[in-house]
């Protein structure tokens, strides 16, 4: 979990996270609060994780409860891979 | 009359009805103004006079609604900036527009806790912890006329310096009435706000709900479009504005029909064109709402609608106009053009702004002299074509400003941004067609020898300095740009030469 949770961060740090001068993001932030994701960027990385992890997004799991932290989303892929 | 004397007397005549759903929140009339007559007596204690500006960075949120009303009601001028906005573009506005207060987000504090000292013309920053609870306060004395700036609203421009358009109680009231009599928001409406309410569209149905007595429902979920549903279902909205992303991102909900929207008699969207595909989309999900497709710009918020009952059988046109206007067709030598013809559009009336905020010449290039000694009228920048009755078709802008998520986007500003990498030898930005963005960002870059930076290099870089709907979605590196004989790149030619590379 932890390492999927690194690797995780490490597409956010490369794909969207502005380098210098912003904050560190922690596990539990809100990507939408800390205006990494938005709508685009959610699709993106629905993207990832259904090309990465072998799983498919249902569009009743598109909500932020899975997808909007890095805790989140290790966690739903956690029960999504059994 | 000036532009928030609409609301103080709303919140008179109905002070327990819902103003304001935020986030499982809900605020009243009565409550809405408490707050406003807290923050404007705040202001005023912190030494804002009529006319001096007030820059605006806040979540789209109850607090930014409060800051609207509170900054207007102390007869200010409103600067508002989207949450996205970094510190850089921040410091810039402030400084342009002579700021004299910040208001601005706690949880935004990483982008603007530097600007008092950065920035010599503020006297006062105050996050929204000051005035997100209800106080007592007296709303001040002071008060501006109709012809004062209201409010100056930053956009991009092809220099790639945003600008910021001057628009006074008068400009943005005659604009509000204009809409209003063809958009008829009744005082029982209940208005979905997905939209960012920083930006005329969103701005103006904020403020026109509050005026009217509805309740404007503020959407901070839009990112999840079952979230939107949701909502949408839950607070019986019975008007939703939005963008054609927005609508995109709906009616891809493959269970749609599954929520009850039956309330909504209502939709308009604005900011780019709606696909004919999803125009068709849209009616068969929502049969019983009526659909208004408009345009307009920042520079006199909306130029013309196309009513519900016309969207079907020409659906790819903008409407003839909207009432109090008028405007007409150009050619280059600015010679009115007979119906038919394609050429610049022309706008005339009272809803066009002042010019652009200490930007002479940029003005003078888009309000030129009108027929009536002293009129100044808007050359729009876009080009159209109008059929024998005189409904407008859209074909193409003037420059070369690329359209993504809806949002305008100078090339100029984000050349800018890659030059700064010390590796970087030339670089051009275009609008590349994109199926969900309108246009996509494309960077073409050429390097110096023995440079190693990727494309991840420069987009990182963009995204550390830029909205994140500026910086490139592709890179590509070329040896060399096409340029002109004069030496500026030619960035007609590489819209049309290159396939995008997609980013990896």
């Amino acid at each position: 979990m932890s390492d999927i949770k690194a690797a995780l961060r490490r597409y956010i740090e490369d794909n969207f996270i502005m380098g210098t001068g912003s904050a560190a993001l922690g596990d539990a932030d809100s990507f939408l609060e800390h205006h990494v994701l938005d709508s685009t960027g959610f699709l993106e990385l629905i993207a990832h994780l259904e090309e990465t992890y072998a799983i498919r997004v249902g569009d009743d799991e598109m909500v932020p409860e899975n997808l909007d932290s890095l805790d989140a989303v290790a966690a739903y892929l956690a029960r999504k891979r059994g | 009359m000036l532009l928030h004397d609409a609301f103080e007397s709303i919140a008179e005549r109905l002070p327990g009805k819902t103003a304001l759903v935020c986030e499982g929140m809900r605020l009243s009339y009565e409550e809405l103004r408490a707050r406003v007559h807290h923050l404007a007596a705040l202001l005023a204690g912190d030494g804002v006079k009529p006319c001096d500006r007030v820059v605006l960075l806040l979540e789209g949120d109850i607090d930014y609604a409060v800051a609207v009303h509170a900054v207007l009601l102390a007869g200010a001028v409103l600067v508002p900036l989207s949450s996205t906005t970094k510190a850089d573009k921040l410091a810039f506005v402030i400084d342009e527009t002579e700021a004299v207060t910040l208001l601005a987000d706690t949880r935004l504090s990483a982008v603007w806790s530097g600007m008092r000292s950065r920035c010599p013309s503020l006297r006062s920053v105050r996050s929204n912890v000051d005035f997100d609870a209800p106080a007592p306060g007296t709303p001040p004395p002071h008060r501006c006329i109709d012809q004062d700036l209201a409010a100056l609203i930053y956009t991009s421009g092809s220099t790639g310096r945003p600008k910021g358009v001057m628009l006074s109680h008068v400009n943005m009231v005659s604009a509000w009435a204009s809409v209003q009599s063809y958009l008829g928001l009744l005082e029982s409406d209940v208005i979905g706000l997905a939209l960012p309410p920083t930006y005329s569209y969103g701005l103006y149905y904020l403020l026109m709900g509050l005026g009217l007595g509805a309740t404007v429902v503020l959407e901070r979920q839009a990112a999840f479009p079952i979230k939107l549903a949701q909502s949408l279902e839950r607070e019986r909205v019975t008007v939703l504005p939005g963008v054609p992303t927005l609508f995109a991102s709906l009616l891809n909900l493959p269970n749609l029909a599954s929520f009850d929207l039956a309330a909504i008699r209502l939709v308009t969207n604005a900011a780019a064109a709606l696909p004919v595909r999803d125009v068709a989309r849209l009616r068969a999900a929502l049969p019983r709402a009526g659909l208004l497709l408009m345009y307009g710009m920042t520079e006199c918020k909306r130029i013309s609608f196309l009513p519900s009952e016309q969207v079907d059988t020409r659906p790819d046109s903008v409407g003839r106009g909207m009432p109090n206007q008028e405007h007409w067709l150009v050619d280059e030598t600015g010679q009115r053009l007979p119906p038919g013809a394609t050429g610049e559009l022309v706008v005339r009336g009272s809803h066009v702004m002042r010019g652009y905020w200490r930007r002479p010449a940029e003005t003078a290039e888009r309000l030129r002299l009108g027929a009536i000694d002293g009129e100044r009228v808007l050359h729009t920048g876009d080009v159209f074509r109008t059929d024998a009755e005189g409904y407008l078709y859209f074909v193409a802008r003037l420059d070369d400003i690329i359209k993504t998520r809806g949002e305008k986007v100078a090339p100029r500003e984000v050349e800018e941004a890659i030059y700064q990498l010390q590796e970087v030898s030339g670089c051009a930005v275009v609008g590349v067609p994109d199926n969900v963005l309108g246009e996509a960002v494309k960077a073409y870059v050429s390097l110096r020898p023995g440079s190693r930076l990727a494309e991840r290099d420069i987009v990182r870089h963009c995204l550390s300095r830029l909205e994140s709907h500026m910086a490139p979605k592709f890179v590509e590196f070329v040896d060399a740009l096409p340029t002109t004989e004069s030496g500026k790149v030619r960035h007609a030619s590489l819209r049309t030469h290159l396939d995008p590379t997609p980013r990896k």
